[in-house]
């Protein structure tokens, strides 16, 4: 392992690196064989002279393009171990709260401060990173557990990125994907692009009986049979199963799906 | 062909152009050089 400014340190070198994946992902992790679009966003964005992140802003969009939030449901390990962390039972789950609808737009303030205006404003501070993403925190806990030199130069950071990562934990067992929900800026990136994207849903309004099923399985709060391409929704596939009528589906297609359409994946 | 294929196809081919224009950049080899080493802020450390 090499760390910044470290020669002595083997590096863990792999070309790939030089290529973002799709979801959230710390980089600074050995094993991880992709970099991670937001570390590299901010760290693009914060050099000593502003470059303009031609390269990964491409990437993201592109992801953006094919898969919108697909990522987010699909693709992402931090969103895959809160789905885990939900499925522990608990007394009180909560599906949505005064304010849920206000506090999503969090992620978008995230995005627009931490992400691009303070590591523009303030060199060298990727300040999502370094002061809130909980998949880093994840990376620095097995680092320092598995090297004692890095377990000696504990902070002050990393014990508030602790506090962050177990309150994101606990909550994840109460709420369906909270980091998701309120904080994530990859989530806030992607979002939009739902409503484009090559990869869609589609409702079939003759054959949807307003039963209210889908909405009901929900876990992001959408209605899929009013707004299918919510830029809240992960695309997670529970409201096809749920729905009785079959009206809802993916659709990976350029053309509008019909009744009948061989391109029909609701079945 | 529809507004959404045509917006769809100019965000493509957007994404195209910048991924190419960092490239020629040298954009890939920083993103490179920084993802090698353990960025000690990331994860909390010091």
């Amino acid at each position: 392992m090499r760390t910044s400014g470290d020669s002595s340190e083997e590096a863990s070198i792999s070309a790939t690196k030089a290529v973002c994946v799709p979801g959230l992902n710390c980089y600074s992790c050995p094993g991880a064989v992709g970099a991670c679009p937001i570390g590299s966003l901010q760290n693009s964005l914060s050099g000593m002279t502003f470059r303009f992140p031609y390269y990964v802003l491409g990437l993201m969009i592109f992801f953006g393009a094919l898969l919108g939030r697909t990522i987010c449901g699909f693709l992402c390990p931090f969103g895959l171990l809160q789905d885990l962390l939900n499925r522990i039972p608990f007394p009180k789950k909560i599906r949505t709260f005064k304010g849920d609808r206000k506090l999503r737009n969090l992620k978008y303030l995230v995005l627009i401060v931490l992400v691009i205006m303070v590591p523009i404003f303030v060199k060298l501070t990727p300040a999502f990173c370094k002061y809130v993403c909980p998949s880093g925190t994840l990376s620095g806990i097995l680092l320092a557990l598995g090297d004692s030199r890095l377990f000696a130069v504990l902070g002050g950071t990393f014990f508030w990125k602790l506090s962050l990562l177990i309150l994101v934990i606990l909550i994840s067992i109460m709420i369906y994907r909270p980091f998701c929900k309120y904080i994530c800026p990859l989530g806030a990136f992607y979002g939009p692009f739902n409503k484009v994207a090559l990869m869609k849903m589609s409702c079939d309004k003759s054959a949807c009986v307003d039963c209210g099923a889908c909405s009901a399985v929900c876990g992001m709060g959408v209605d899929p049979s009013e707004d299918p391409n919510s830029t809240e929704c992960i695309r997670c596939g529970s409201c096809i199963k749920t729905c009785p009528a079959k009206a809802l589906g993916y659709e990976f297609s350029l053309r509008k799906k019909e009744a009948g359409d061989p391109l029909d994946t609701s079945a | 062909m529809t507004k959404r294929t045509f917006i769809l196809a100019a965000i493509l081919l957007g994404a195209a152009a910048l991924v190419v224009v960092g490239v020629i950049q040298g954009q890939p080899g920083q993103v490179l050089s920084k993802a090698i080493n353990i960025c000690l802020e990331c994860v909390g450390l010091g």
